[in-house]
This record gives structure tokens, C-alpha cells and sequence, in this order.
């Protein structure tokens, strides 16, 4: 007999076209907000899967904060020209010019905090009303909270404690003039899921998630990348290693680990055996135990 | 390689957990992600360190599961929160909801898209109101399954004389609910009892741990399979050279089984048609069922827009203006009498006004109390609604997707109501 039962994956990719499908017939002029990392690949995926044989229907929106590796620049160029969408950079560099923010001192300093200030001067200077991202409830403990569809007040804003509460598969984008919605279709998917959805489906990545040589630096238990944008300390040793990166933020920010894993399957392996979270590189959720609580408030990502 | 092949065939299952603090939740969910190994080192040595700065002796798990600043401040959960965990049979995913504060809302947004209710009873308590008020909720949100975990034996010394009349007690309960499937288990979190592995204090126990009951609990038949309904989400025009004339109705299957050559007819306009092809991105399926998500071309050109539905000419759902539903009031404001609200139904839109208000719901005794009709934040009612258009309905327990409808504050624009129609 035909078991009428879908596979977790199957499932999963189901309910991301449902919650797409749902942003274009619910939104005026929603984007997809495009960082070059494997979860806003595997959303740009699934757009294209939802609207088939349309083309994707919303542009992808990449916020610049000049610190970024080449390798992701040059796989966002190539996904863009391949799939015929319309891309939109927000530059971080214009907004610190603009004297709209101001670029961190010290020896730790990134822009990843002030990409917040762009993001939302991105959102308004387009009038976007959804921002899709592909942020997932199992990366971190405030966005576990989250809901599909996010309301953000006219500041850009999100306000944890009244959110709309969401039931069944109805979702609510209703709102008034100048709030938007951050929406995320991959709420439910854990990274696991995420790198067997990119097996199964042959979805290109960029070569920075396999092992790869690289120098690098020892700094807060991860292995920093040497760059253009980093300030050295004369105390610390640059030394080469064969890494890969479990995430893809700023090249400032994004630690890589050791490893051999050179193919999906290995790092499927290697993902399945990790005993440290994905974000656990990433030196902008270290700050403190609510950074991305506090930076999600301001309006981040 | 075995398990790179595995997870071609794993299943999804949807589980609430509900419970107050003190029944151990937090701690069984810790056990679960623990013995699943689900939570990473960092994050367990950010709890350490968290329970070490509250000057706790052990480590609390409890805190694994609070995500927000005020949460973890005032030792409360505000929010739903998911959790995520597998194993090589299943992917689970949890919807924790706060026992106390906003219980029912949180609960019943918890409960809506869950396939089993777990229930935990405090086995030196017993059944008592909040045992009461989960399961009539997961009754009136039709979960399919309820597991009820008795929880703490390692507290009454195993005692199977403690369980048994527990199990009464319950079923005696519970007799008076529309619930199809209930289990129980003994178990203790905290030391691990019948959780993830078989009891050795509680030989007398027979049935299957929590993780087995999780991992092979029947789901195949949670979705209706029976009744096609197909509501029309968006209409795909690529308008390319290629597909010029191509028009396709976008949309996730929310009952029966679809195939092509099926005789379908629209809501409202009432047209019938053929299906000529359902199309996917991997190329076009024989058959699509519920919850996929697919397009749908037919044979002859109607107009056909988001809103409406694709259902079986020999099938079809109710139309009705005059809908009886159970509501539960999600907001601060309750309702302004005689005032209007914005009705959502599957993917369809229309004003709507309560009519009237039949009864308010006990939701620990079931009692009616047709007196009071003042409905605040948290109360289950049964009401009239009154629409401007028909709305394409099967009952609840029929269809959860076809059966369930939000209310909208139009000045707000915020969710205030839930319902499900009677």
C-alpha cells in the first residue's frame, strides 16, 4: 500500500514554499535578505522551487559591510546572474560615511552591530514590508522565540514580549504604514537539516564550508582569518591551517575550525559529531549571554 | 554511511509539552536533548555558568529552555519556545509552553500544529487542575495522540499501586473527552526512568519507554487523506517565451489526495474542471497529498484567484455565513460588542462579527456557563459568527487546516482570536 507520509525534509521544504507563497500573495514589495551563507542559499532555493516556473519573484537584498570574504562576493555575483534576480547592496561603508554610524574602536572592532543601521536604512530607502531571512529557531536561544512572520514596529524594532501569536499554518502579515515583517521560512530547520537539504539537493555552496588551507590567527578558541580588515597583535602568531567555516558572517567575526571535512558527506559527519553549537565561533554572539536578544530589539538580522 | 542513507527516511513529528515548572518539564526536556545528544558543550557551560551566578547548587536545565533576558531574570517562561532534537527514526520538534502565565494561549498555539500532547503528572500529586486544563485543550485543539508521562515515581518509591490509581483516576477524566489515543508511562526525569532507556526500579511496567513511544507512535493518518481541499494560495504566470500561456494555482494540499484527471470544482464560482498536470520544481507528480505543497494546472481557463479552493466535485465542504465555533481570546482587549473583525480562513479574507456568545468554558471542569459572556484574554467560548461571504468549512475534528480560523483587530491589526469550527 502507498504510505501517504512525506519524509522530514520533504516536510520541512513543503512547509518553506507554504510560508514563501504565503510573503508574495501577503506583501507588497517583499526581499530576500542575502548574507552568501548556506541559509540564505538554501531560502533563494526554495524561492525558486515556490514560484517554478516563474522566476524568483523577490530581490535579494546582500547588506555590504566591506569586511567580507571574496569568495562569498564572488559566489553571490555568480547565484545572482544564474538565476536572473535583481540584487540590492546596502553598503555599511555609506552609512559610516553618511555619519549615520560609527565604526568601532579597539582591537575587536566589526561592523557587525552597525550593519543594523544599514539594514533598516536599506528596508526603508526600497519600502520593503517583508524581509525574508533565513535565520532558524535552533541557532540560538532568542530565536528560539521567534515567530514565521515577525512583526517590526516603524523603528524597525522587534518587541519579544507581543508577538502576534501564530496558529495552525495562518500566518498574519497585516500591518500599518512603515512597520515591516522579517520573515523565516526555515524557522523549523536545525543545521543539520540544512546540510543534508544541500546533499540531497546538489545546492552549490561557497568553498569557504569545506576544509581549506588558510591563515589564520589564534583568538577567543577559534582560528580568525587573516585579512585586510583585522588589527593584529604583535603577541599574536600567524600560522597556517587546514580549516572551514560552520557559518559565514563578517570576515572579522567568523572563526573557523580544523578540519579535514572536504565533501558534503563529511561534514555531515563532522556537524552530526560536533559537541560546540554553529554560532559558537561567532565572536558577535559572545559579547554577552543576550547579544543577539539585544541585537535582534535594535532591529539586527 | 548508514546514517547519511537514514535520514532519506526519517519522519517529522510534532509534540506540545505541557506542565508547570514543578512537574519536571524543563527537566525531561533537558533529558530528552541531553540523551539525544541535542545540547552542545557551550551551551551547557553557558548554563553552568548562569545557575553558578544565581548561587544555584546544581545546574539548572531549566534554563536551557528560557531564551528571553526577562525570562531568565525572573525564572519564568513567557513564550512558546521550540526545541529540536532527532533521532535516526524521527526529527522532533517541541513546543514548549509555559505552564502558568497566558497558559491557554500559549497552549493553544503550542497544541495547533502538534501531532501528540505530552502530559506530565506529578505522581505525589496526581491528577489535578492544570492535568485537567492541558488535556481539555489538547481535546479542543484535536492533538491525535496524548502521552501522559506520571513523573517523579523515583518519589513514591516505584510504587505501581501509586501509577495504577494515577491511571484511573485520569481515564476516569478523560472518558468525558473527544481524545482517541491516551498512554501512559511512568517515569522519572531526573533520574532517567523509562525516558530514553527502560526502567530498572519499575520491572512491573511493561509498555514502551517515552523516546520509543516518540519515535513510533502512528502519524501516517494525522492528516486527512479523505476529503480533497486545496486552497488556492497564489496564481504562478511566468509570462516567459517558454511559458507563455503557462497559469498554474499555487497552493499547500490541505486534505485528500489529488491526481491528474481528477473532476475538481472551484469555490465559489462553482466551475468544474479537469486536473490537467500537478507541477513541482523535480518535474510533475502522479498524486499530492497533505501537507505538500505543489501548482496545479487545470484543463479549461477559469478565473481562478488566491482565496479560493480546489475541491472534488462528489466532495465538498460546507459554505456557510452562520459559523459555530469555539474561540479562544488571545488578546489583552477582549471584544468590542457587535464589533468587526477580519476573519482569516485558509487562505481567504472577509469581515466577520460575533453574532453571539453561547457559553464560556471551564477549562478545568468542562462546565458551560451560559451566564457570564464578558470573554477576557485566555477564555475558550463557544460563539456565532456572523460573515460577509461564505466560507468554505469542514468541521474541526474533520480538518484542522479547512476547520480553524484567526480573528484580526482591524486597528490594531493584531491576532485576537482563534477558533475552531464546531
Amino acid at each position: 500500500m502507498q504510505s501517504y507520509n512525506l519524509t522530514h525534509l520533504k516536510e520541512l521544504e513543503s512547509e518553506s514554499i507554504y510560508v514563501l507563497r504565503e510573503v508574495f500573495a501577503q506583501f507588497q514589495n517583499p526581499c530576500i535578505l542575502f548574507s552568501g551563507g548556506k541559509d540564505s542559499i538554501v531560502v533563494t532555493h526554495l524561492a525558486r522551487k515556490a514560484f517554478y516556473p516563474a522566476k524568483i519573484p523577490f530581490p535579494l537584498v546582500h547588506v555590504d559591510t566591506g569586511h567580507n570574504f571574496p569568495e562569498t562576493m564572488e559566489f553571490r555575483d555568480n547565484l545572482v546572474k544564474k538565476f536572473g534576480a535583481k540584487l540590492v547592496v546596502g553598503s555599511v561603508q555609506a552609512s559610516i560615511d553618511a555619519g549615520k554610524a560609527a565604526e568601532e574602536r579597539g582591537k575587536n572592532a566589526t561592523r557587525n552591530a552597525i550593519q543594523t543601521v544599514t539594514l533598516l536604512d536599506t528596508i526603508e530607502e526600497h519600502q520593503f514590508d517583508a524581509a525574508i531571512g533565513g535565520a532558524r529557531r535552533d541557532e540560538e536561544k532568542a530565536r528560539a522565540k521567534e515567530r514565521f512572520f515577525s512583526h517590526r514596529d516603524e523603528f524597525g524594532q522587534w518587541d519579544p514580549k507581543n508577538q502576534r501569536p501564530e496558529l495552525w499554518n495562518i500566518f498574519n502579515g497585516k500591518q500599518h504604514f512603515g512597520e515591516h515583517f522579517r520573515v523565516f521560512p526555515l524557522s523549523n530547520w536545525t543545521e543539520m537539516d540544512v546540510w543534508q537539504y544541500i546533499l540531497a539537493e546538489k545546492i552549490d555552496i561557497p568553498s569557504l564550508y569545506f576544509a581549506h588551507q588558510r591563515k589564520v590567527i589564534r583568538r577567543s578558541n577559534t582560528w580568525l582569518p587573516i585579512s585586510d580588515f583585522i588589527t593584529i597583535d604583535p603577541k599574536e602568531e600567524i600560522v597556517e591551517k587546514k580549516i572551514r567555516f560552520r557559518t559565514l558572517g563578517d570576515i572579522t567575526i567568523t572563526g573557523g575550525e580544523e578540519s579535514d571535512a572536504d565533501t558534503l558527506e563529511k561534514i555531515i559527519e563532522e556537524v552530526a559529531a560536533a559537541r560546540q553549537t554553529e554560532r559558537g565561533n561567532r565572536e558577535d554572539d559572545k559579547r554577552s549571554e543576550t547579544s543577539m536578544e539585544d541585537r535582534k530589539r535594535q532591529g539586527y538580522f | 554511511m548508514e546514517d547519511q542513507k537514514n535520514y532519506l527516511n526519517m519522519e517529522l513529528l510534532r509534540f506540545t509539552t505541557a506542565g508547570s515548572v514543578d512537574d519536571g518539564k524543563s527537566t525531561l526536556i533537558g533529558r530528552l536533548l541531553f540523551d539525544s545528544k541535542s545540547i552542545f558543550e557551550d551551551q551547557m557551560e553557558q548554563v553552568k555558568q548562569s545557575s553558578e551566578r544565581k548561587g544555584l547548587q546544581d545546574t539548572d536545565l531549566a534554563l536551557l529552555t528560557d531564551g528571553l533576558k526577562d525570562e531568565r531574570e525572573q525564572g519564568i517562561t513567557i513564550d512558546v519556545a521550540y526545541r529540536y532534537f532527532a533521532t535516526p527514526k524521527r526529527k522532533f520538534i517541541i513546543a514548549d509552553t509555559p505552564g502558568h502565565i497566558q497558559y491557554t494561549r500559549n497552549m493553544v498555539t503550542g497544541a495547533s500544529t502538534a501531532n501528540v500532547a505530552l502530559i506530565l503528572i506529578d505522581a505525589r500529586n496526581g491528577v489535578v487542575d492544570q492535568t485537567c486544563r492541558h488535556s481539555i485543550i489538547a481535546s479542543l485543539l484535536q492533538i491525535p495522540h496524548i502521552v501522559v508521562c506520571i513523573n517523579k515515581m523515583d518519589l513514591v518509591d516505584y510504587d505501581k499501586a501509586v501509577y495504577d490509581k494515577i491511571v484511573e483516576d485520569y481515564e476516569r477524566f478523560s472518558s468525558k473527552l473527544d481524545v482517541k489515543d491516551v498512554r501512559f508511562i511512568p517515569i522519572s526525569a531526573l533520574k532517567g526512568d523509562n525516558v530514553v532507556n527502560r526502567s530498572e526500579n519499575m520491572k512491573w511496567y511493561e509498555g514502551s519507554t517515552l523516546l520509543y513511544t516518540l519515535e513510533h507512535i502512528h502519524i501516517g493518518s494525522d492528516h486527512n487523506h479523505i476529503d480533497c481541499r486545496f486552497p488556492v494560495q497564489t496564481v504562478i504566470r511566468p509570462k516567459s517565451d517558454e511559458y507563455h500561456d503557462y497559469r498554474g494555482y499555487a497552493g499547500r494540499i490541505a486534505g485528500g489526495i489529488f491526481k491528474p484527471g481528477d473532476e475538481v470544482a472551484v469555490l465559489p464560482s462553482g466551475f468544474t474542471s479537469k486536473i490537467k498536470s500537478i507541477d513541482t520544481f523535480d518535474g510533475p507528480v502522479d498524486e499530492a497529498f497533505a501537507p505538500m505543497s505543489v501548482t496545479i494546472q487545470l484543463e479549461d481557463d477559469i478565473d481562478i484567484s488566491r482565496g479560493d479552493m480546489i475541491v472534488r466535485t462528489n466532495n465538498q465542504p460546507e459554505q456557510k455565513q452562520d459559523l459555530e465555533v469555539m474561540l479562544c481570546w488571545l488578546n489583552n482587549k477582549g471584544p468590542v460588542p457587535r464589533g468587526k473583525y477580519t476573519l482569516r480562513h485558509t487562505t481567504a479574507d472577509m469581515k466577520a462579527m460575533i453574532k453571539e456568545i453561547r457559553y464560556k468554558l471551564d477549562i478545568n471542569t468542562l462546565h458551560r456557563n451560559e451566564e457570564d459572556k464578558d470573554i477576557k484574554m485566555n477564555d475558550i467560548c463557544k460563539v456565532l459568527l456572523r460573515t460577509t461571504k461564505p466560507v468554505f468549512v469542514d468541521p474541526y475534528r474533520k480538518n484542522r487546516q479547512t476547520g480553524s480560523i484567526i480573528l484580526v483587530d482591524d486597528a490594531t491589526n493584531e491576532t485576537v482570536a482563534a477558533g475552531m469550527v464546531v
